[in-house]
Formats: structure tokens, C-alpha cells, sequence
């Protein structure tokens, strides 16, 4: 009996780590293969030859595009979006939820139902452009020219990041609330020197998700920036792509480097500083979603 | 209605008289003046409520005003006039587009068997895909090892649509006399499942390999960040619930069986209902970001089409964009609603 457990489990061990190993190195392989094409030469690239490891070495593609202004120019409107953007929406957040994590509050259930009706109900994309479009009229006629600035505002606010929040501060004790209150603080001081304090590891997890979806955002900022100066990295990506995979753009290619590689080497630009801050924020993520998975 | 004296006044015993009732003059007073009532907790706990305001004018300018203007697919469109000085022109771009015959209504109906054909398949093929990957951490039971699996499997969550949709597109790339196809496309013909003319016309010009690229994607994106939920209802299990069925005689496939399964068993219900809930729900982005003028037939969703209508045609069409997503929307609800319903009644917690 006791031989026969071991077999089993021996062999579901072996199952699972190598069906791990192929997923784990699947996920991880288009990044390598990804970073091998950008810096190997024009032949090995074209011709397929660059399975794992790069061929022929160039940085050309890389030096190519940190000489270009537009590269630049997108990756500073994306770190402005994504720093404005994240600053706004937690501001917005922050406040929200700790009104609605008081159960004092008047029409508490109203306001709830407020936000989880829009995770049901989207109004779609095209009423969703019209109103943009006007929002983008309004603020134009208020004197905000830069369309940056709509897509820091109007953009990427999520209810369920909010719930996330509130559900946090309900989890605060009142005893602690109730002593800072006895000691004459006002309700603003009991936000920022009781709730966030102890909220902290919750925080940082929907700032995180802010921050992120702000940093990837395309659709939006491609439909509504109408400067192409004012227009993110990854709508840059995109317009790259699209012009790269033409092929008469191919045929008049003239580098020592392929067009592919340009490619690669601006999506490795984009996910670089990711991987920088990834190990120190995925334990984070791995928490929001078990906060907001199966909660309430 | 009668009134009974005992309810406002209360009898002092040492003056020998009736008075009334302080707390009952309250209540009343505050029914009959409930919008004063109001007024006052509100003005006395002003901050409270001024903190709630950003976050309601964000959902009310961003959220609920475009609810407004989808109600244009029950207007006339004019290209002056704002939504509410329209026509009311009924239902007769739902006809135009329900009712068989024209090149629209066939574009539609195509549209709304693709998305549910993909979400589907996203039922089908991607939901158990993170449930196993759960099954297999728990296997590793060495945190170091689990956590690098971990890191690794989590990481294509975090690229943006356009980075994934980029390296798919690269890929599975078509070749040409200067540049040869794909590295996946190449492995596929070296491993004899598509031809060699097939490889080299591009996977995503195909319309029969659109559905395949679109699911695997969207495992290799989601599978690892997916499983986290179930991972953590699965270490939550006990471990003398394993040597109980261990004692039992119970080999790892009865284990399997009776005890890791019984025990995500809830977990995984409310997230197989959260997802019939959205199943409607196709992300436009990704797709927009995949298809082509040749992959319609597979690939064209609601959202796209409503997209290519509302936005990228004339203003005219975008009355009949919005009925498009309006209908879709509505039964997306409906599915959100009724799986919320039965959430509610099955496992005593509701999702929302």
C-alpha cells in the first residue's frame, strides 16, 4: 500500500513540474526572443536564424531609436501620464472610499450602487467616444489645450479598485478611529494619520494597478491626443508596427540592421522598466487579487 | 388611520399632567421634515460628504453621461443637434440591424456569433487552464522554486496589449522574399500541423487561425495571474485533511479527488460564474489590435463593429453603432445579474 502511494505521487510530482517548466518557459521565451532579435544582425534576423541566443551582435537598432526625438518624446508623455494619472485617480479613490467605508454616512447603499452599476453596465465604446469628444471640447474652451491632461482626468478610474480601497478601511477599528477623535483630530487628520497608515500594503497594491493600466493604456490616449507629440509610448509601438509590416517600407529598407529589430527594440524599451520594479511589487499583486477575488 | 394618544404624550406622574413624548416629537419631526433632516447631518459632517464629491463627478462625467448618449440608438441623427433635441426615431435601427437581408444586419449577426463563439472558447478552454496551473503549485513544495514559477508565469500579465499583440504579430509573422515568417509559424510547418504556404501567407491574414492565436494568448497572458486565486483557496486546505484520506488509503489521485477538489470546489463556482457573467464582455482592444480586413469572418466582434461604424465611418452610423452595443450591453447585464443571482443562492455570497 505504502509503495503504491509513492508511485502516484511521484508521478503527478513529475507531471507537474514538467508541465511548470514548459508553461514557465513559454511565458518567459517571447521576452528572450524578443531581446535576442534586437541586437542581432540584419541576416541572421531576416532569415530566421535567431532562435534563443542573438547572432552577430549590432546595437545599431537601439542606438537608431534613442536618437529619435518622437521615442523620447512618447516615453515622457507615458511616464507624465502615468505619474499624473496615478496621483489623480488615488486622490480621487482615497477620498471616496473612506466616505463610503462610514457606515454614518447618509445613502450609503445609493452611492455603493453607484459604483458597482457602471462594472455592470458599460455604455460601450462609441457613446464612451462622443462623450469624450465633448469632454475634450469643454476643456478645450477652458483653456486646457494639452489632450494629456483628458487622458489623466478622464480616464482610467475603476470601481472595483475602489471597493478594493473601501473594503480595506472597513477593516480599520473604530476604537482606534474613535482615540484620535478624542484627541481633537479632524477628519482628514484621522484619514491620512490613521486609515492610510494601516491600509498601507492595500494602497500600494490599487496604486500599483493604477499605475499600470496607466503605463499600458493605447486605445484611448491613439483616439483622443490629436498631437502625435502628446501621443504615449505605446500607441508610438503601435504606429511603428503598423508601418514596419508593410511591405513596401520592407523593400526600401536600407540598414545594416533588420526592420524587425527595430521592433523588438522597442518593445524590450517598454517592458524594461517593468522588469525592473516587477520582483518588488508582484507579492502585492498576488494580494490585491486575493483581497478582491472572493471577498464580501 | 387612527391615532392613539400614548404614542406622543407620556403621563409625568409628579406634576398629574400629560406631556409629550420628546423622542416620538423627534421622530415625527424628522418624517415630516426628512429633506431638512438630511440637510442638517450633511451640513454638520460637511467633510465626510465633500470627499465623496470627485469620485461622483469622475462616475457621473464618465460613466453615467455616456449611458446618455447611448440612448442615441433610439434617435435621429442630424449632426447638429445634442441627444436630448433629437428625434425619437423608435426602434428602427434595432430592425435595421435584427432583420435579415442587408450587408449590415449580416455583418451583425456575424459579429454577435463571434463573440460569443470566443468567449465561449475563453470558457471552454481558458477558465480550467489557471485551476491546473494551481493544482500543479501546490505540487512544488518548495517556496523558492514556487515563487521563480510564480514570478515567471505571473509576468505576462503585467505587459500591455499592445507589447503582447506586438509579439504575437511578430510571431507568427508572414514571410516574404526579404524576410522569412514567424519563429512559430516556422515551428508549426517544421512540425508538419500547417503548410509551408500557410506559414508563409501569415497566421493572422487566416481567418481560421484567428480564434486559436486569439485563446492561447490570452491563456499564455492570463493562466499564471489567474491561478493565484484558486492557489490561495487550495493552501487554505488543512493539512490533516490530506493525512486523514492518507490514513484512509487514499493515493494522490483519490486525494485529488476528494479532498482538493471538494474544497475549491466554491472557489471555483463563483469564478465560473463571474465569468459567464462577462461573457460578453470581449475586450475590443486586443482584438482591434489582431485583426484585419481578412479575419473578419472570425474576428470581427460587437465592439469592433461598432467601433469601425461609430467611430471610423460617418457620424450618420452612430446611431446604429450605439443600438448595436446597446443590445450587447443589455444582455451582458442581464447574464451579470442572473449569475450574481444564483451566485447569491448557491454559495450564500454575492459578488457585488
Amino acid at each position: 500500500m505504502k509503495r503504491k502511494l509513492e508511485i502516484t505521487e511521484l508521478i503527478f510530482k513529475i507531471i507537474s513540474y514538467t508541465l511548470l517548466t514548459a508553461f514557465a518557459l513559454a511565458c518567459l521565451y517571447p521576452f528572450v526572443f524578443a531581446i535576442s532579435s534586437a541586437i542581432s544582425d540584419r541576416h541572421s534576423v531576416e532569415y530566421s536564424e535567431i532562435i534563443l541566443f542573438p547572432k552577430g551582435i549590432q546595437f545599431q537598432a537601439f542606438s537608431q531609436m534613442f536618437n529619435n526625438n518622437m521615442f523620447w518624446n512618447s516615453y515622457s508623455n507615458t511616464l507624465f501620464i502615468t505619474l499624473y494619472g496615478t496621483i489623480w485617480a488615488m486622490f480621487t479613490a482615497i477620498l471616496g472610499a473612506y466616505a463610503l467605508s462610514k457606515k454614518r454616512l447618509l445613502f450609503r447603499k445609493v452611492f455603493n450602487f453607484f459604483l458597482v452599476f457602471t462594472m455592470w453596465f458599460s455604455a460601450g465604446v462609441v457613446p464612451q467616444y462622443l462623450n469624450y469628444i465633448a469632454t475634450r471640447t469643454v476643456f478645450n474652451t477652458v483653456g486646457i489645450q494639452d489632450d494629456k491632461w483628458l487622458v489623466v482626468i478622464a480616464m482610467g478610474m475603476a470601481a472595483m479598485n475602489i471597493i478594493l480601497l473601501r473594503n480595506a478601511f472597513e477593516g480599520v477599528p473604530s476604537e482606534i478611529e474613535e482615540a484620535a477623535i478624542v484627541d481633537g483630530a479632524t477628519e482628514m487628520q484621522v484619514l491620512t494619520n490613521v486609515y492610510l497608515p494601516m491600509s498601507k500594503s492595500t494602497i500600494a497594491t490599487v496604486a500599483l494597478f493604477f499605475a499600470i493600466s496607466r503605463w499600458n493604456g493605447y486605445f484611448w490616449a491613439r483616439q483622443m491626443i490629436r498631437n502625435q507629440n502628446e501621443q504615449p509610448l505605446q500607441v508610438f509601438i503601435r504606429l511603428t508596427l503598423e508601418q514596419y509590416t508593410e511591405s513596401e517600407f520592407l523593400t526600401s529598407w536600407n540598414e545594416p540592421y533588420a526592420a524587425d529589430s527595430v521592433i523588438y527594440a522597442l518593445v524590450v524599451c517598454s517592458i524594461v522598466p517593468i522588469l525592473i520594479i516587477y520582483p518588488f511589487i508582484q507579492k502585492y499583486f498576488a494580494k490585491g487579487v486575493n483581497v478582491g477575488g472572493v471577498k464580501e | 388611520m387612527k391615532v392613539r394618544a400614548a404614542d406622543f404624550l407620556e403621563y409625568d406622574q409628579e406634576a398629574g399632567v400629560y406631556r409629550e413624548n420628546p423622542e416620538q416629537a423627534v421622530r415625527d419631526d424628522v418624517e415630516k421634515h426628512y429633506w431638512l433632516h438630511v440637510a442638517r447631518t450633511i451640513a454638520k459632517d460637511w467633510r465626510l460628504y465633500l470627499m465623496l464629491v470627485p469620485m461622483l463627478l469622475v462616475f457621473l462625467f464618465w460613466r453615467y453621461f455616456p449611458m446618455y448618449e447611448l440612448l442615441s440608438c433610439f434617435k435621429v441623427y442630424d449632426g447638429v443637434l445634442p441627444v436630448s433635441k433629437q428625434l425619437f426615431s423608435g426602434f428602427s435601427y434595432f430592425k435595421q440591424l435584427l432583420v435579415g437581408g442587408t450587408q449590415l444586419s449580416t455583418n451583425f449577426w456575424r459579429a454577435m456569433r463571434n463573440t460569443f463563439i470566443l468567449s465561449f472558447y475563453g470558457l471552454c478552454f481558458g477558465f480550467p487552464m489557471p485551476i491546473i496551473l494551481a493544482l500543479f503549485f501546490n505540487e512544488i513544495k518548495s517556496n523558492a522554486a514556487r515563487s521563480v514559477y510564480q514570478v515567471l508565469t505571473y509576468l505576462p500579465k503585467f505587459m500591455s496589449t499592445v507589447i503582447m499583440t506586438s509579439l504575437v504579430t511578430m510571431l507568427v509573422k508572414q514571410g516574404s522574399s526579404i524576410s522569412g515568417m514567424g519563429i512559430v509559424s516556422r515551428a508549426l510547418v517544421g512540425m508538419k500541423l500547417i503548410s509551408e504556404g500557410t506559414g508563409n501567407a501569415g497566421l493572422l491574414n487566416n481567418p481560421s487561425f484567428f480564434r486559436s492565436i486569439y485563446q492561447i494568448s490570452g491563456i499564455w497572458e492570463g493562466a499564471g495571474y489567474d491561478s493565484i486565486v484558486f492557489f490561495a483557496a487550495i493552501i487554505a486546505i488543512s493539512p490533516t485533511s490530506y493525512e486523514a484520506a492518507q490514513i484512509d488509503g487514499a493515493n494522490k489521485w483519490a486525494q485529488m479527488r476528494y479532498v482538493v477538489i471538494p474544497s475549491i470546489l466554491s472557489t471555483v463556482v463563483i469564478m465560473l460564474i463571474t465569468r459567464i457573467g462577462s461573457l460578453l464582455n470581449v475586450g475590443y482592444e486586443k482584438v482591434l489590435l489582431l485583426y484585419n480586413t481578412n479575419t473578419y469572418v472570425t474576428a470581427d466582434v460587437i465592439s469592433t463593429l461598432s467601433y469601425r461604424l461609430g467611430m471610423m465611418g460617418s457620424q450618420t452610423t452612430q446611431g446604429i453603432a450605439s443600438a448595436a452595443e446597446m443590445m450587447n450591453n443589455v444582455v451582458g447585464m442581464l447574464l451579470v445579474i442572473g449569475a450574481n443571482t444564483i451566485a447569491r443562492k448557491a454559495s450564500n455570497t454575492s459578488l457585488y
